[in-house]
């Protein structure tokens, strides 16, 4: 007799049939409404109507909420749906109350194309709001423009999400680009600090990338050492090791919050005093600082642990208490947050969300998917937000916001060094911004009209 | 030369705590024969654990005990309720066992604790020592983490070496059977093998955790280099895994340094190919009759 | 249904016994017609579905092209591998490449091909490292391997560095089109088209599988995983045996690896985590180690339950976070539970209850002189049988990786 690793085949093909209808059967049921969809536009008005009815919108975004990402990232998802909630229970928009369906990706972009295509295919979401990270991104960003799906404000400063608005025509970057982010710190440095030696202290993807070509715009001679670390791996004694022996007074950082820290703590191991520049994402005062100051022995009391290090700004932050916005989104996070207190991630999130109403009100009663993208090409530019500086919004443009300021941490808040200046990728001028965009108060009631 | 004795310091701390990662898995490796892939999130839990004491404003110390002492009840009712059902059944399926332990501890740490980054405050200072005007890369915690890694080895050779526990507990694993006919309790002597381990398992995740940042996965990256460690040292003797530790802590530390971090993995791969090439059983294994 | 047969020599052999030991001494022909019954299933499933249950249909074949591929490596050949995902990664890399462009021309099939020799010849290197390493050695190494490779794929620039590479999936043929719509009435979905490649992928794959495991070779793999002396001294090449299945294994991770670029669309380092090496071991275990039946199944509840338990999470009211916590919770609760409670994994539980009820139904009917036969009677599934007397194979060699399920020697 044969042996054969099938066992007893017979059963196999039956088995297979199974498990195939099986996976089949869940299809069926959810199919609720079978309109919209296929972007062919069977409705009667013109354009894709998919995920929106009279009374509801349906949007939905990829985020790690586990994982070695979570950390910081999950809450921007929850500062959002505060923001969400709090429209909602004032009657929405138009009518149509905004439904937030929130999947985890756990930062790993097989899982990412995964869980967009349960939103796209299964809960036939309007449009992705705030998808996040630039690997995971990236695998989903041409199947959303395939399929007409509006791919609204990424959560990554990559430059893909804006600059080429003929091959992805629904997606739209939000924050600033690291790439304009680096030329705003590359110029800031190259006149104020002409006799500095830089150091580059890398994450090592396009995050620090895109960074480095915008410093080296204008540090290209300044530049003394360039250090990269990989994201998960927390031992970079070796890398600060090496940058304070290239000499290295001061060391841009285009890293992430923990490794703020973990630079900061390896700096006091090493004796290794250089002035530190962090990009946005990596300073977030009150979370580095909270963090380090339980390492503060000896420090002088009330001084923060960040305190003269340098960073840029591009929207309110928790500790400025006398912002309307940082008001507002203290009355959200009370009306509507979870646990704890005020994040700079919820802020990030409350700031998106805020964005996005903006472009649904903006897209007016009869809301398509043309219709959100049209609106946002058209009056994009013009949102009077929580960001300083104004959107890029175009028809030839879909780059976030354009431009930040320089400040100097000191506590938990900062000092701004700088006016907000603006610019765009590639060899645009820096200017400073002159569309009063950072006087703008939030709208009446904290909700765009 | 400043550089150059940083990077070296770092290498050594770095060193240390694999090695106290690989002593864990040597351990239960030599009292079980079973990898235990889930030993790092069981020492992120006892980590916690500690962590949630020392913020309620226990002593650290007793924080630190305490810690450790859970990674002992945790290492002993592990084996006595989950893994003694797979001893003796195929390897893999004590392999598959501790890596769905791996994802139970880690999403339930998740679960438990959040998400959000937390620190461990440091064992001692956290600042460099200072040789006449230059500061060295070495802190006090630093050597507190070298003498803690060398008091463990010590005292791991001296159990197996020198007491008559230990010679039972290598009877218990070397065979089983003819253990228990000289009276050699083989049940009580792998409970303790695995409560042992698991208590080494603990102080590395509390070395690696004080004066740093702590979040549930925060011993991703030891898994897997803790684990190399191990197998260079031999997986049977615990001065291997200290050797392999240091070895692969140098290694990585200059690569990081003079190199780039991205080699990191590369070059790991490299060394443990190397070694396995050359010795097929590791490092410090004696002679390794196939036993048939 | 065949079991019942397990000596056709027993007397009054009826037609349908006649019929059913002519199903089993014919291997390829049983695994043809599966493979029919199969390809007829997957059309008419297809065809029912939705895009958004292809996609994951196709998700689940890729998992299971790859997992089939280790099921022979330590399912049969008893060589553990934690880092397949790696060399899914070469299989990926290579058909991303190939189609970087809209305009390529290059037929599907010879893409496909391409991606498995790729992968092939890698497979040999590794194998030949691998073939002198045993146990947690093979275990260290394959692991390091699973964290190395997604690094070379971020380190050159040529490979789409951390970003990965962005490829484009060819034009459904026009015949496959007009095949399409004259089954369904409507045109295929690109998700529909690419789930049918994944699954016919996976029945030719597991075709060439099972009918090595039945072949000379396969017997080889389990002779030189059972007993290695004995395997020598019967003038077994230990090293060649232990390399051709790394090969054979690696063949079809390669074959995974070009589903998967043609499912996801982009190839970068960080689809092939070490997590995915992992899920693809325990796949081959849960399903029950060395069955390729249960290598499918298991694939298919791998990449439904997280979906199931979110649903339930959500249904439960649970934040999204929570939900998701939850979802990766049970899963490692079900790891954990089914190699306590089913250590044989699905289809030696399955295995099991079957051979239970068919020695109660075989008590009935024969004297019990013959009863000793039933236990035999599980002989067409020998690499799960639970009953099997040789379980020494498991005590014999306590140092060796993976000493696999029990065989049952001299049965063939």
């Amino acid at each position: 007799m044969k042996r054969h690793i099938w066992g007893s085949t017979a059963p196999v093909a039956g088995i297979l049939a199974a498990t195939l209808v099986l996976a089949g059967c869940g299809s069926g049921g959810r199919d609720d409404g079978d309109g919209g969809g296929d972007g062919s536009g069977d409705g009667e008005v013109a354009g894709d109507t998919t995920g929106v009815t009279d009374d509801s919108i349906t949007i939905g975004g990829h985020y790690p909420l586990t994982g070695v990402a979570a950390p910081g990232y999950s809450e921007i998802p929850v500062g959002a749906q505060a923001y969400y909630d709090f429209v909602n229970d004032a009657g929405g928009v138009n009518g149509r109350t905004i439904d937030f369906i929130v999947k985890d990706d756990g930062y790993d972009p097989s899982k990412t194309t995964a869980v967009t295509d349960d939103l796209v295919l299964r809960d036939e979401i309007f449009a992705m709001v705030g998808g996040l990270g630039t690997p995971t991104h990236r695998t989903v960003v041409d199947d959303l423009n395939a399929e007409g799906v509006p791919d609204l404000f990424v959560s990554s400063g990559s430059l893909q999400w804006g600059d080429d608005v003929e091959n992805r025509p629904t997606t739209f970057g939000w924050q600033p680009d690291y790439e304009i982010e680096g030329k705003i710190i590359g110029q800031y440095i190259a006149d104020e600090m002409p006799d500095a030696k830089v150091g580059l202290f890398l994450q090592d993807d396009d995050f620090g990338e895109d960074g480095e070509k915008g410093v080296r715009q204008f540090l290209d001679k300044q530049i003394v050492s360039v250090q990269k670390y990989t994201s998960g791996n927390t031992e970079i004694g070796p890398q600060i090791a090496a940058l304070q022996a290239d000499g290295a007074d001061l060391v841009i950082g285009f890293n992430t919050p923990a490794y703020t820290a973990l630079t900061q703590l390896n700096g006091l191991g090493l004796g290794y005093t250089p002035q530190w520049f962090y990009s946005n994402v990596g300073s977030d005062p009150s979370l580095v600082g909270g963090l380090l100051a339980n390492f503060s022995e000896g420090s002088v009391d009330g001084a923060g642990a960040l305190d003269g290090v340098l960073t840029t700004e591009y929207i309110p932050t928790n500790a400025e208490t006398d912002s309307e916005w940082t008001q507002l989104w203290n009355e959200v996070w009370k009306a509507n947050g979870g646990d704890g207190p005020l994040t700079n991630f919820h802020i990030y999130g409350m700031s998106q969300a805020y964005t996005f109403v903006q472009a649904l009100v903006a897209a007016g009663e009869d809301l398509t998917r043309e219709g959100i993208i049209a609106a946002l090409e058209e009056q994009g530019g013009d949102f009077a937000g929580p960001n300083l500086a104004p959107y890029r919004y175009s028809a030839d443009s879909h780059l976030g916001v354009s431009g930040m300021r320089i400040a100097e941490i000191k506590g938990v808040a900062s000092t701004p060094l700088t006016p907000v200046l603006v610019t765009d990728i590639g060899d645009a001028e820096i200017t400073e911004d002159t569309s009063d965009q950072a006087d703008d108060g939030p709208a009446e009631g904290g909700i765009p009209q | 030369m400043l550089q150059f004795t940083n990077t070296a310091l770092a290498g050594l701390v770095l060193g240390m705590i694999f090695a106290a990662f690989a002593l864990a898995l040597v351990l239960i490796w030599r009292s079980t024969r079973i990898l235990n892939f889930a030993q790092a999130p069981m020492a992120v839990l006892t980590t916690y654990i500690a962590l949630v004491m020392i913020e309620d404003g226990r002593p650290y110390w007793l924080a630190f005990v305490v810690a450790l002492l859970a990674g002992l009840v945790l290492g002993a009712v592990l084996e006595r309720v989950v893994i003694r059902p797979v001893e003796g059944k195929p390897d893999i399926n004590a392999v598959i066992l501790t890596l769905g332990l791996f994802i139970v501890f880690k999403s339930g740490a998740e679960v438990i604790f959040g998400t959000k980054l937390r620190t461990y405050p440091p064992t001692f200072g956290i600042r460099g020592i200072e040789i006449g005007d230059t500061t060295i890369g070495i802190t006090t915690s630093d050597f507190f983490t070298i003498g803690a890694v060398i008091a463990t080895l010590v005292l791991l050779v001296a159990l197996f070496r020198f007491t008559d526990l230990g010679l039972k507990m290598r009877a218990a694993a070397n065979n089983q059977e003819v253990a228990g006919l000289l009276g050699v309790k083989v049940g009580a002597m792998l409970t303790l093998g695995w409560a042992l381990a698991a208590v080494v398992g603990s102080l590395s995740g509390l070395l690696i955790a004080a004066g740093g940042l702590v979040q549930p996965s925060y011993m991703d990256s030891i898994v897997v280099f803790g684990f190399i460690a191990a197998v260079i040292g031999g997986l049977e003797s615990p001065a291997g895994a200290v050797v392999g530790g240091l070895l692969l802590g140098f290694s990585l530390s200059f690569v990081s340094g003079y190199l780039s971090a991205q080699l990191v993995a590369l070059v790991a791969l490299g060394i443990l190919m190397t070694v396995l090439t050359l010795r097929p059983g590791g490092l410090f294994t004696a002679t390794q009759g196939r036993r048939v | 249904m065949s079991e019942t047969t397990t000596a056709p020599s027993a007397g009054g052999a009826t037609r349908g016994q006649q019929l059913s030991s002519l199903w089993q001494g014919y291997p390829l022909i049983r695994h043809l017609v599966t493979a029919a019954i199969g390809l007829a299933v997957v059309i008419v499933v297809l065809t029912a579905v939705d895009d958004f249950q292809a996609t994951k249909l196709t998700e689940m074949a890729y998992i299971a092209i790859a997992a089939g591929g280790l099921t022979l490596l330590t399912g049969l050949n008893g060589q553990i591998s934690l880092g397949h995902g790696a060399l899914m990664a070469f299989g990926a890399y290579t058909t991303a490449l190939l189609y970087d462009d809209r305009e390529v021309g290059t037929p599907l099939v010879v893409v496909v091909l391409v991606s498995v020799l790729v992968t092939v010849l890698v497979g040999i290197l590794i194998g030949i490292a691998a073939a002198r390493l045993h146990g947690p050695y093979l275990a260290g190494a394959t692991l390091t391997l699973a964290i190395a490779v997604p690094e070379i794929g971020k380190y050159f620039d040529q490979l789409g560095g951390d970003q990965g590479l962005r490829l484009f999936v060819p034009e459904i043929p026009q015949w496959a089109t007009d095949i399409a719509y004259y089954l369904t009435g409507s045109d295929p979905s690109r998700s529909k088209y690419v789930a049918f490649l994944a699954w016919v992928t996976l029945i030719v794959v597991f075709i060439l599988l099972a009918n090595l495991a039945s072949s000379r070779i396969g017997r080889r793999w389990a002779a030189v995983r059972d007993d290695e002396v004995a395997a020598e001294l019967a003038g077994i090449d230990l090293t060649r045996a232990r390399v051709s299945a790394f090969v054979v294994s690696a063949a079809a991770a390669g074959a995974a690896g070009a589903m998967f670029a043609l499912a996801q669309r982009t190839v970068g380092p960080l689809g092939f985590s070490l997590n995915l090496s992992l899920t693809l071991l325990a796949i081959v275990v849960l399903g029950g180690l060395g069955s390729l039946t249960g290598a499918i199944l298991l694939s298919g509840v791998l990449v439904f339950l997280p979906q199931i338990v979110m649903d339930l999470g959500s249904g439960a009211d649970l934040d999204a976070t929570r939900a998701s916590q939850m979802a990766t919770l049970t899963f490692g609760l079900v790891m954990v539970l089914v190699i306590l409670l089913a250590p044989r994994g699905l289809m030696g539980g399955v295995r099991a209850l079957g051979l239970r009820l068919r020695s109660a139904r075989a008590g009935r009917r024969t004297p019990p002189a013959s009863g000793g036969s039933s236990s035999s009677g599980a002989a067409p599934s020998p690499t799960t049988d639970p009953a099997s007397p040789s379980s020494t194979a498991e005590t014999a060699e306590p140092d060796d990786g993976s000493t696999p399920i029990t065989t049952k020697k001299g049965t063939s």
